[in-house]
């Protein structure tokens, strides 16, 4: 064929290109954490004293938390809006049920994660709606009955609860500590598993997948039940740390802060790949970007734009080469 | 041009010239040549039927009309003069309208709504008049076979009556050429026979129709003249009614009938036709679905290749896929070793012992963003996960002997697949369902688009396979591939078993003369075309 000649090897510098491509989706994130520490260490007085650093890694751990299930489900190319009223409701439901004590209140405040994790994942899987839409559906509903259930603010003196939100371990608080912990879990389960790795494949490919014999809706379901026990985890722990039931407030936006550190991760949103420790990197990123911002007294304002200049590098960083 | 100067003149600007017209067309995508120098003339008036197999250039060609590709090389002359459509709205403003199979109306709005989208009868305050519209909705759609309640939403009528809408806003909007894809796949005898009775009254208003279809009845009845296309090239222009069905299938296949082959080019060598008397590993019983299977019953032995012929839309992949148990069924019935599934399910199918190397490799089989290792072991994972997790030394195994056994080039098991050639992205695909060591292997074209190199390969796989007393159901529209490597061929044509060659009869001219033969086996539609 008279192909031949229609193949340029390209301009040089091309590869170079490619390769500094390759290597910022890679570590990107890594370098830029890193980057902020450095420029912290140097700059920022105290950067350095334990308090605070306690303070951030306390305050990321619920995003955290919630990105885990975000990364898996945008894994799938799906995503799940209905992480923060799944907080709320987690933080409803764990204080009505506190007169069993609090860990039948916790094991309650899970299962309403898990049911509304079900329903989202039954209307993505087996009906066929849209996760942004079937998400959204219980981002707004799900709100409303954690407000029905919980009306105002409520206080609680349960300590078990509080010791989970401001209890230590080793020096490191507990908070921190379990969101390491569902981190591993979360990274094992990837990696290392079959439904992991089924996962992976029916958001690289679902025809192929279904082909392939693949169990496509129950691993859908799945994880859209996983993406909301985690966020009534998460709802669970900064409920005992605020020592107050808020379901008015708890969570709000944090499904874009989930979905922001997925993506700044290099977690792509066409699904077929996910990355859980640059998820969490992501996060840490993120955190570390408004507190330096705000130690060096410059408005919120710069944060935003700033995160907003982050998040379409990292697009830009992950989106398939050759492809647009 | 020698173009006759009389009452004509005046109507089109050319007389009796070509209304559309392709000269030398070329096109090229990244590493295909999918036209090459591609002419047609389309004279006004006339059904002209475009046909080819995949990957002829028939929807190039058509883009190339209707303003969705540019073409690389050559001259698009429409009523006469140069053109080149900007966008498709560009051509349709000129006067070509394209009616696609899937109907690209507006589903919410009424049926008298997208009918005169654009061009409302208003009243005098500028208000859309609601009573006229639907009046002469009415009235125009009458003409088409189409009475239903106009004020309907379109989505409520049925695929067919919507494509009468679609056409007759075409022709409402002075369409001087209708370009129709495939338009009866989905509709019933009864709306196929209206659908031609508008056609017959299109080209008396001397509007041209480019006609698409794999149906060799529908062209013979329909189309005046015929074009043919194979591998981006033309093969052939002329009246239809001076081709033979064999004469056109043979151009169609790129096979000339009569020709005798001596075999050997491809890798196939193992003795075939051999008595097989072992019950059949898979059997499927009448499979059927409304619009793409009539009747289909295939079984294939322990240790046989099976093939299946017929031109493309015969129903072969479908069959495919329906004894996977990926296409719902309206009914019938597979059976493996002697065991019907029970619950129609992939997973279940494939548990059983069926495996199916799908059509299109790209949408259908590989996993772009895994490695070639986690391509492999995609659907055997459960059996090599303890617990449900996985083990990597055993993965690591099964990926080792799969890649040695079939000679798959990689940088190594980690390499992205979607970096693998496509002979070896192939040979991924195979590896996984080896891997699953089937009773039952469907190969639907599985040397399409792979290198001569690959292609012996794989081919040479499969004699092994069968020899190891694997049933192989082999779907090839190479019909070279397709003689040499089957025991034993069933012809499907619309959607039906209309042939079974076996032994001395598995030949190239035999399968075309299946394709070709006249008697429709359905009397259903014998009945609609009569």
């Amino acid at each position: 064929m008279a192909e031949a000649t229609t193949a340029p090897s390209g301009p040089p510098g091309r590869l170079d290109r490619a390769r500094v491509f390759i290597w910022l989706q890679e570590y990107g994130v890594y370098a830029a954490v890193l980057a902020l520490l450095a420029f912290n260490v140097l700059f920022t007085p105290h950067f350095l004293d334990a308090a605070n650093f306690r303070t951030q890694l306390v305050q990321v751990a619920p995003i955290v938390i919630v990105s885990l299930g975000m990364a898996l489900v945008i894994g799938t190319q799906g995503i799940d809006l209905s992480v923060g009223s799944v907080m709320a409701l987690a933080a409803a439901v764990v204080v009505l049920y506190l007169g069993y004590g609090a860990w039948p209140a916790i094991l309650m405040a899970l299962l309403a994660g898990a049911v509304v994790g079900a329903a989202g994942g039954s209307l993505v899987a087996y009906v066929g709606v849209q996760p942004i839409v079937a998400t959204l559906a219980l981002l707004v509903g799900v709100r409303g009955i954690a407000n029905v259930l919980v009306p105002q603010l409520k206080e609680f003196r349960n300590p078990d609860l509080i010791a989970l939100g401001s209890g230590s371990l080793l020096g490191l608080p507990l908070v921190v500590i379990i969101a390491a912990a569902l981190t591993v879990v979360v990274t094992f389960l990837v990696r290392r598993t079959t439904f992991g790795r089924q996962v992976v494949a029916i958001g690289g490919n679902r025809a192929a997948s279904e082909l392939s014999g693949l169990p496509v809706k129950r691993v859908l379901l799945t994880v859209y039940v996983i993406s909301g026990v985690l966020a009534a985890i998460a709802g669970v722990l900064a409920t005992a740390r605020l020592q107050a039931s808020d379901p008015t407030s708890l969570g709000q936006f944090i499904e874009l802060s989930a979905i922001t550190a997925v993506v700044v991760g290099g977690t792509p949103l066409t699904g077929g790949r996910i990355r859980v420790l640059s998820t969490v990197m992501g996060a840490l990123l993120m955190q570390l970007l408004s507190a330096t911002l705000i130690k060096h007294n410059l408005p919120q304002s710069w944060t935003q734009m700033v995160q907003a200049g982050i998040i379409l590098a990292a697009v830009y960083a992950t989106r398939e080469r050759g492809t647009r | 041009m020698g173009t006759t100067d009389g009452p004509a003149a005046g109507k089109a600007p050319d007389g009796l010239g070509p209304v559309l017209e392709a000269r030398g067309i070329s096109k090229r995508f990244p590493g295909v040549l999918a036209l090459d120098r591609v002419s047609l003339a389309l004279r006004p008036g006339e059904v002209h039927a475009l046909v080819g197999e995949n990957g002829a250039g028939k929807s190039t060609l058509i883009k190339v009309f209707t303003g969705v590709h540019r073409p690389d090389e050559g001259e698009l002359r429409y009523r006469g003069e140069p053109a080149s459509f900007a966008t498709p709205l560009d051509a349709q403003r000129s006067g070509i309208s394209t009616i696609y199979q899937e109907v690209n109306l507006v589903p919410m709005m009424s049926v008298a709504r997208n009918l005169m989208l654009g061009r409302e009868p208003r009243n005098r305050f500028g208000v859309i008049d609601a009573a006229r519209m639907n009046a002469e909705a009415e009235r125009v759609l009458a003409g088409y076979g189409v009475e239903t309640d106009v004020r309907r939403p379109l989505r409520t009528l049925g695929i067919g009556a919507q494509q009468m809408v679609a056409l007759a806003r075409a022709v409402s909007i002075d369409a001087k050429v209708v370009i129709m894809d495939e338009p009866t796949s989905s509709l019933e005898p009864r709306e196929v026979a209206t659908l031609f009775g508008v056609i017959r009254r299109l080209r008396e208003q001397d509007i041209a129709v480019i006609y698409v279809s794999h149906r060799l009845e529908e062209l013979y009845q329909v189309c005046d003249r015929v074009t043919v296309l194979r591998d981006g090239r033309l093969a052939h222009t002329g009246d239809i009614h001076e081709l033979e069905r064999i004469q056109l299938i043979s151009l169609m296949l790129g096979r000339d009938v009569g020709e005798v082959r001596s075999g050997g080019l491809t890798r196939f060598s193992r003795d075939r036709g051999r008595a097989v008397t072992a019950e059949p590993v898979v059997e499927a019983r009448g499979l059927k679905r409304r619009h793409v299977l009539q009747d289909v019953s295939v079984s294939v032995r322990p240790g046989e290749v099976v093939g299946l012929g017929g031109l493309l839309g015969a129903g072969r992949s479908e069959t495919a896929k329906a004894i996977i148990g990926a296409l719902p069924l309206d009914s019938g019935q597979v059976i493996v070793a002697g065991s019907p599934l029970r619950r129609r399910t992939t997973a279940g199918a494939i548990k059983a012992g069926i495996s199916l190397l799908p059509e299109d490799r790209k949408a259908e089989g590989i996993i772009p963003t895994l490695s070639v290792r986690e391509n492999i072991a995609l659907a055997a994972l459960p059996a090599l996960a303890r617990a449900g997790v996985v083990s990597d030394a055993r993965i690591d195994q099964v990926v080792d002997t799969f890649m040695k056994r079939l000679r798959i080039k990689a940088s190594s098991p980690h390499q992205k697949v979607s970096e693998l050639s496509g002979g070896n992205q192939q040979k991924v695909l195979l590896a996984r369902w080896l891997a699953m060591q089937p009773k039952v292997l469907i190969l639907d074209e599985p040397t399409r688009g792979i290198d001569v190199g690959a292609k012996a390969e794989v081919q040479a796989l499969i004699d092994e396979l069968a020899e190891a007393g694997l049933g192989v159901l082999l779907i090839s529209s190479d019909l070279e591939e397709l003689v040499e490597g089957s025991d034993r061929i069933l012809v499907l044509r619309d959607g039906a078993v209309v042939g079974e060659l076996s032994g001395d009869e598995v030949t190239e001219e035999r399968i075309m003369a299946s394709i070709a033969e006249h008697s429709s086996t359905n009397p259903e539609e014998a009945d609609a075309h009569g």
